[in-house]
């Protein structure tokens, strides 16, 4: 974990002109891609949006972890068991509400307990995630019945005039609930971290919390604090999937988005907008996989062997980019220097 | 894991060996009473009677001859896969790819078990199981080689080549390995030639006693060989260990393909000596159990042999479980994450029983994402 004076800082303040052209490039394709075929264009970004809802919010659970020095690999078993409490609170109260509130509560609990691990009990990091992720598994297995009922699932909220733009109207301004929270909390994560006393102390703490204690900050109740919530942004992620994707709970239904997540956050830099890109990116590797059944009479002859490749093949493709973003970006991003530490006062 | 394994009997006195065993497996032993006491109360909150939910488990896994073969068979695949964590540990690593080595360990045995036919006994066995073994070495190359040459942190990538190693192993069993005679839809390859399976030896699986050896050749191999030391320097101090000339990169690399090596027979033996060929779905949830396994051996070789059976016999045990008692048997996942639970945060237990911490070997894992 040695830096180097080349090696890019996680930093909210450089103008990124990479990125800006990157999807400069992606806004013609897409403006191409629109002229060609309206209908199944806005569906594919319709569907990367919504794919990549739960990627973004466990990308910033990761966030809010790791920039305090705390890693978290048991996003995926937060969102796990959000998703199933979420879902029985659904199914109990019959209101989405509730039970939304309910999938967040439930996820800063279990960060709750990552933090009790990782910061009292000095539990290796890593294996206190993976604690998380093997209870996530049983419990939600054990405690689970078919059959049961919920009534419906968050519906889209259409907001009038700005929904009625081509493209980006359907594509952001006719969302559920949780979509657009997840759409907001970028930006307000982006703003804490990076704009505010709570934000400075974070990362103090992540990069040197030696240093951080000198000047009177309390390590590990901000470490605490950040991982609670942390924590509740997977809950969310996975009230998400029961509550506003699927609708129903199914076993191991997170189908490993919140190691995705990780990977993600790694390839953003630590930051939130960083993570959104690559979010989009397995949003829309996702999109295409659940589209390419529907698309497939559309399809120009050029493309036609795509109709043919065996859908393992095509379901292993989110998996590989993770493996091809993680390799060819981890080396270049410098993670917070603290992480993985226990903070004990000298 | 904070002590150091015991050392074996060479030159020491076997009581004081025997005061160390017990000593070191003082912890895991209170481990697994907290960890089924708050698994009774679970079945207990669930509706079910957890007097007669462990009698069951119990007798499922131990009761007869035929539940004793059952566990035997169970603790086989993770007797290796806990060795291939074990191992990893030993290095600094944390393999959570287990699941997809053994997969590829898995079908690729059975392949090389129906596609040729007429061999000796003795050639296929060994062709098999070598050719499993590398293909479970080589799955798990490709982690090690991303963490040595790109800094991608294998926790991630070990995650991500078991979701590809299922999809993989799913459209050859579905697709050009899928079992063509008549009558079959499901994803399965054809029935291994009767030549390739596991035969028992005085009664005893073979399986059995190859993951008892190769647990004996990994203790041998970490603490007798110069591999080994390097192995356990780079997994105490990857500084230290360059600085003394030792190369991280090689060593990382060799530990997971070792790794994978033995995941990847472990898959092997399954379908050679149990299911006699191979199906998706297969083994769910090794991986991690394989995890627990190894830490609740303190990821000592040796030790891996009981605690695989402890989660042998809850596996052998759960479905009579839950017959008789309604428990469905996933609550032996929530008993396996409470025993790593109060294994891996043992200041609790030590607090209770009053047994201070020594200092030895540390498992260090979360040294952060990048290289």
């Amino acid at each position: 974990m040695q830096m180097t004076s080349s090696v890019a800082r996680p930093s909210a303040a450089r103008i990124p002109w990479l990125s800006l052209g990157v999807w400069g490039a992606l806004a013609i394709l897409v403006l191409i891609a629109y002229a060609r075929a309206p209908q199944a264009t806005t569906a594919v970004l319709t569907s990367t949006i919504r794919q990549s809802t739960p990627i973004i919010l466990g990308a910033m659970a990761g966030i809010m972890c790791e920039r305090s020095g705390v890693i978290n690999i048991g996003i995926e078993g937060m969102m796990l068991i959000a998703a199933f409490l979420g879902y029985l609170a659904n199914v109990w109260t019959g209101n989405l509400l509730l039970a939304t509130a309910g999938a967040l509560l439930v996820g800063g609990a279990v960060g709750a307990f990552h933090a009790l691990m990782s910061i009292t009990l000095k539990v290796d990091q890593i294996i206190a995630g993976t604690v998380i992720n093997i209870l996530a598994v049983g419990f939600t297995g054990y405690f689970y019945q078919q059959g049961l009922t919920t009534r419906g699932k968050l519906a889209p909220i259409d907001i009038a005039p700005l929904s009625s733009i081509p493209i980006i109207g359907p594509v952001f301004f006719n969302n559920p609930p949780i979509t657009y929270a997840s759409l907001v909390l970028i930006v307000v994560i982006h703003v804490l971290l990076f704009r505010t006393a709570w934000g400075l102390r974070t990362r103090a703490v992540g990069e040197h919390p030696a240093a951080a204690d000198t000047v009177g900050i309390a390590v590990n109740r901000v470490r605490y604090i950040n991982v609670i919530i942390g924590g509740m942004l997977a809950g969310l992620a996975g009230g998400f999937l029961t509550l506003e994707a699927v609708g129903s709970f199914e076993r191991n239904m997170t189908n490993g988005r919140g190691f995705v997540s990780l990977a993600v956050m790694i390839f953003g830099k630590w930051t939130p907008f960083g993570a959104w890109g690559g979010s989009l990116l397995f949003g829309f590797a996702n999109a295409m996989q659940s589209q390419i059944q529907f698309l497939q009479n559309q399809l120009p002859p050029w493309l036609a062997w795509v109709s043919q490749t065996p859908p393992q093949f095509i379901g292993m493709l989110p998996y590989l980019l993770t493996i091809a973003v993680l390799a060819g970006f981890v080396g270049r991003a410098r993670p917070p220097a603290a992480i993985g530490k226990v903070y004990e006062k000298e | 894991m904070e002590r150091a394994a015991p050392q074996p009997p060479s030159r020491v006195d076997l009581l004081a060996y025997g005061r160390a065993v017990l000593r070191a497996a003082l912890i895991p032993a209170a481990a697994i009473v907290v960890a089924l006491s708050i698994g009774a109360v679970i079945i207990a909150i669930s509706g079910a009677n957890p007097l007669v939910a462990y009698g069951a488990l119990f007798e499922g896994g131990l009761g007869s001859g035929r539940a004793l073969s059952r566990t035997l068979e169970k603790a086989t695949p993770l007797i290796f896969g806990g060795l291939a964590v074990a191992l990893a540990f030993k290095c600094g690593l944390f393999n959570i790819g287990a699941q997809g080595q053994l997969l590829l360990g898995a079908i690729f045995a059975g392949y090389i078990g129906f596609a040729i036919q007429g061999l000796p006994a003795v050639v296929h066995i060994s062709l098999a199981l070598l050719i499993g073994a590398l293909m479970g070495a080589l799955w798990a190359a490709i982690a090690g080689a991303l963490k040595a040459f790109t800094g991608a942190h294998e926790v991630i990538t070990t995650i991500m080549l078991n979701f590809v190693a299922f999809n993989l192993t799913d459209w050859l069993a579905d697709g050009p390995w899928k079992d063509r005679s008549p009558g079959n839809i499901v994803a399965r390859t054809p029935t291994i030639a009767p030549e390739a399976r596991l035969p028992d030896i005085a009664g005893v699986p073979l399986g059995i006693i190859l993951a008892v050896l190769a647990a004996l050749a990994v203790w041998w191999l970490i603490w007798r060989t110069t591999i080994g030391f390097e192995l356990r320097t780079v997994g105490q101090n990857a500084s230290a260990a360059r600085y003394a000339g030792i190369s991280v990169r090689r060593m990382t690399l060799l530990a997971l393909i070792l790794s994978g090596f033995l995941a990847g027979i472990g898959g092997a033996v399954e379908t050679l000596g149990v299911v006699g060929r191979f199906q998706p779905g297969f083994n769910a949830g090794l991986g991690f159990n394989a995890i627990t396994i190894a830490l609740l051996a303190r990821t000592n070789p040796i030790a891996v042999i009981p605690a695989s059976l402890l989660i042998g016999v809850m596996q052998a045990g759960a479905s009579r479980m839950q017959f008789n008692s309604g428990a469905a048997s996933e609550i032996i996942d929530v008993i396996q994450a409470l025993i790593l639970f109060f294994v891996a945060a043992d200041s609790m237990i030590r607090w209770v029983l009053r047994v201070r911490a020594e200092e030895g070997e540390r498992v260090t894992l979360s040294s952060g994402w990048g290289s």
